[in-house]
């Protein structure tokens, strides 16, 4: 088990500089610079501004010096936000995505997968049917629609729930998590019930029902292990996108996450700032998809042997 | 039950002195602050909190008029060229030590080192010596013209007289800096524990994206007269997001109302919505260099005549901007001029329009054709289709629209890629110079026309070295008539501000500059 782990390690590293490379290069693609407003600067400042930066220096040399940094656990100066370096802003932003990311997440489990259960076991009947309306619903309404919505119910006509902002309190939490963990729980519903059917109907299970063992037995100790496992393989990929997919829920509830500088970042043309978080997101992403393999090569051995 | 009914009354008791004592402003502040080191920020929603954290020499009043700030006293030498400031004797930091001359030396003197990369240096080059300074010609910081004469008194010489030279003092690149601060922390200076400040407040907390929180300074010379004991800047980008708030009571102040909200937000938040004149223009700049501009100042002349401002004020923009006749709006001691042809009603503008267009070679069979560029804006879009149609039926100029995401546009822009493009300019200080300024000859990609002319530029120059106000106003009313004889561009309103403002705040004042110092308001 050691020795894959290792070898997914090895192979992870040429994948994160291709995506620094591409990354640096694509945003230096992008018209316009960080030092560009409307009212231009005399050249002379401009010329300040660019040797305070390095940005003199032709565009090899720059990515060199970045790399070195890098490997230094330096992501530099944020271009924009000038008291703070890159890591400042991810160290201060990403708990805070994480934490939106896993109670989003955890929400998405505790809902989904008892509600993919029940529809499984209410296959074509009414309940069934109902739950995956609402499944649909959820992954079809995009949450830019959904968060404001929530807010202006929650927030402005009930009073019950802050609008925005975060930190002050777990009712600042509340509609950001739901309203990023919707589409999630659609997701795992749905995901559950066809991995529920397709377990029920496979020759062990009714071979069980045919021993005439308890429907509640069956559940925990055959149909589950076996039905969670294409779950497991969404997860990584799931919790990637819903802690990097927080963007748009954080820039309409004001939460100061990692996903905010994104925007921001690249919008300002913020070349470290944007580099930095997806240098980052890259990390995350690899180690994300790492933790899964293993997680299925646990429940699953043929994997890791295979 | 008794028992806990008196546990609750007591409890209430206890708590209602806690919440009484502390008043606390929450204010949406636009983007996220790029930094608090005022020789490196350049916007508005840094300046906003260095305001409350900073006071320079000179300072507003709640209306936005200036008044004396670190500075009780100033007399100017009779050539304008010498001022000479007289510092208040009781002046503190934030930490209790004492505020000197030499402070003020020290601040600007940074300001202009080439090293500081300062976007803003340019601001203090009326400063003799100091120009030369920032462009890293002089390395001797001593050759700036601003001296401490004693710890109470400072003297800066001119390299001409400068009527908006106080007014620029209460820009925030004029600012005094601690020394000592600055060079125990280097670059964390602006961090929480680390900012020593000399305004009315400190701060106290900051959290990116999230929120600044600053609190009242005790040191500030006028302490006992601010009411407000903590004020939170919160960035809000999304405007709609900023008005749920502001409904919902998170805000007490917005920096902005969604264009799109105006109508409805009159309606159902009357009280709250203010809405007054600010010194800002919204205009389209006609790229002289491009054939179809260069040398035509009657065509020129047809594409402006021909837009209704009237109709899109109040159709389009809806936020009780007013229509530009001029280029300068309503500033301090300056006569607002106007195109010639605003007195004429619209049809006889129209027929004007038609003939100039006509004079200028082009025939409905033979029309002009234009491209307009604008940055990524719903509203820039609705004018921009709106001036379009409204040439399309004076003049039969046949238009296209260009939308470009904001760093693309400014790129454009600077490289002069574009025929007409939407633009805006808001002065850095309450006088015409500040809008003038922008189309002399030398001023660079400022002037996105790439305006030149010798008669513009000389009346100009005659108002920088003119000492007489009346003789500088005049020379520049006079430069204006100039600039929109030729239009180079085509002012299409005066900006207005939108805010709102929540009824327990008391103390707001609207004012053209927009200024609105946490120190002056209160809440109920």
């Amino acid at each position: 088990m050691l020795r894959y782990v290792l070898r997914r390690l090895w192979g992870a590293i040429p994948t994160l500089l291709v995506i620094i490379t591409l990354a640096f290069f694509l945003i230096r693609l992008a018209p316009g610079g960080p030092f560009d407003s409307e009212r231009p600067v005399p050249p002379e400042i401009a010329a300040n501004l660019e040797r305070a930066y390095h940005l003199d220096q032709p565009l090899p040399v720059q990515y060199g010096y970045y790399l070195l940094n890098v490997l230094q656990g330096d992501f530099g100066p944020s271009f924009k936000y000038k008291d703070h370096s890159v890591s400042e802003l991810i160290a201060q932003g990403f708990p805070v995505s994480l934490q939106l990311g896993m109670l989003a997440m955890l929400l998405a489990l505790l809902l989904g997968i008892p509600a993919g259960m029940a529809a499984a076991l209410h296959h074509n009947r009414p309940l069934d049917h109902v739950l995956m309306a609402v499944a649909m619903t959820g992954i079809t309404i995009p949450n830019f629609v959904m968060a404001p919505l929530l807010a202006l119910v929650f927030g402005v006509f009930l009073q019950w729930l802050p609008v925005a902002g975060w930190g002050s309190g777990w009712q600042s939490m509340v509609l950001p998590v739901i309203a990023l963990a919707l589409p999630q729980v659609a997701y795992a519903a749905r995901l559950m019930r066809a991995s529920m059917l397709e377990t029920l109907s496979s020759p062990h299970i009714r071979t069980a029902f045919a021993k005439g063992l308890p429907l509640r037995l069956i559940l925990w100790r055959h149909v589950l292990k076996g039905a969670l496992l294409p779950l497991i393989s969404w997860l990584g990929p799931a919790t990637a996108a819903i802690v990097t997919g927080s963007v748009v829920i954080e820039q309409i509830f004001g939460i100061p996450g990692i996903g905010r500088h994104f925007v921001q970042g690249a919008l300002n043309r913020d070349y470290t700032l944007v580099m930095g978080v997806v240098v980052f997101y890259g990390g995350l992403i690899i180690a994300m998809n790492l933790l899964v393999d293993v997680l299925y090569g646990w429940f699953d051995p043929r994997v890791r042997y295979g | 039950m008794l028992t806990i009914l008196r546990l609750v009354a007591f409890a209430l008791f206890l708590y209602a002195p806690l919440s009484l004592a502390e008043t606390v402003l929450q204010r949406g502040n636009g983007a996220e602050p790029e930094t608090l080191d005022f020789h490196k920020s350049s916007g508005v929603p840094e300046a906003n909190i260095q305001r409350d954290l900073f006071e320079g020499l000179v300072t507003e009043s709640a209306d936005g008029k200036l008044q004396p700030g670190v500075a009780e006293s100033w007399e100017t030498s009779a050539d304008g060229k010498t001022y000479t400031f007289h510092l208040r004797k009781e002046v503190k930091w934030s930490d209790g030590s004492a505020l000197t001359a030499a402070d003020f030396v020290y601040a600007w003197r940074r300001a202009l080192a080439p090293e500081t990369a300062s976007d803003y240096a340019f601001i203090l080059w009326p400063v003799a010596g100091a120009e030369s300074y920032s462009k890293g010609e002089s390395k001797d910081p001593a050759s700036i013209a601003i001296k401490a004469v004693d710890p109470h008194t400072l003297e800066v010489q001119l390299n001409a007289p400068t009527a908006y030279f106080l007014g620029m003092l209460t820009h925030h690149m004029t600012y005094p800096l601690a020394q000592a601060e600055l060079e125990k922390f280097g670059k964390d200076w602006t961090k929480p524990g680390n900012l020593v400040s000399n305004g009315a407040y400190r701060l106290s907390e900051w959290q990116p994206q999230s929120h600044i929180k600053l609190e009242k300074n005790p040191q500030y010379r006028d302490a006992a007269n601010v009411a407000i004991d903590t004020v939170k800047y919160i960035p809000t980008e999304d405007k709609n997001t900023e008005l749920k708030r502001f409904r919902a009571g998170e805000l007490d102040i917005t920096d902005d109302i969604p264009s799109d909200q105006t109508a409805w937000v009159k309606e159902n938040l009357p009280d709250a919505f203010r809405n007054s004149a600010y010194i800002g223009t919204y205009y389209y700049a006609l790229n002289l260099e491009h054939p179809a501009f260069k040398d035509k100042p009657k065509l020129r002349r047809a594409l402006s005549l021909a837009i209704d401002r009237e109709i899109l004020t109040e159709k389009i923009t809806q936020s009780g901007e007013i229509p530009a006749y001029g280029w300068v709006p309503a500033v301090e001691g300056y006569t607002q001029q106007t195109m010639e042809e605003k007195s004429l009603d619209k049809a006889a503008r129209v027929a004007l329009a038609k003939q100039l267009y006509a004079e200028s070679g082009y025939t409905a069979d033979k029309p002009l054709e234009l491209e307009i560029l604008y940055n990524t804006s719903d509203n820039h879009k609705k004018l921009a289709v709106a001036v379009a149609a409204m040439w399309k039926q004076t003049l039969g100029v046949t238009t296209q629209l260009r939308n470009e995401e904001w760093k693309v546009y400014l790129s454009s822009r600077s490289q002069k890629q574009f025929q007409v493009i939407r633009s805006g300019w808001i002065g850095d200080y309450n006088d015409a110079y500040s809008f003038l300024g922008l189309f002399k000859s030398d001023v660079g990609e400022m002037n996105p026309s790439n305006y030149k002319n010798p008669e513009f530029d000389r009346l100009m120059k005659e108002a920088e070295t003119q000492a007489d106000a009346k003789l500088r106003s005049e020379a520049m009313a006079q430069a204006e008539r100039v600039l929109l004889a030729d239009m180079p561009i085509v002012p299409v309103y005066h900006y207005t501000t939108q805010h709102l403002v929540s009824s327990k705040v008391t103390g707001w004042v609207d004012n053209v500059m927009d200024v609105h110092p946490s120190r002056y308001l209160g809440i109920k």
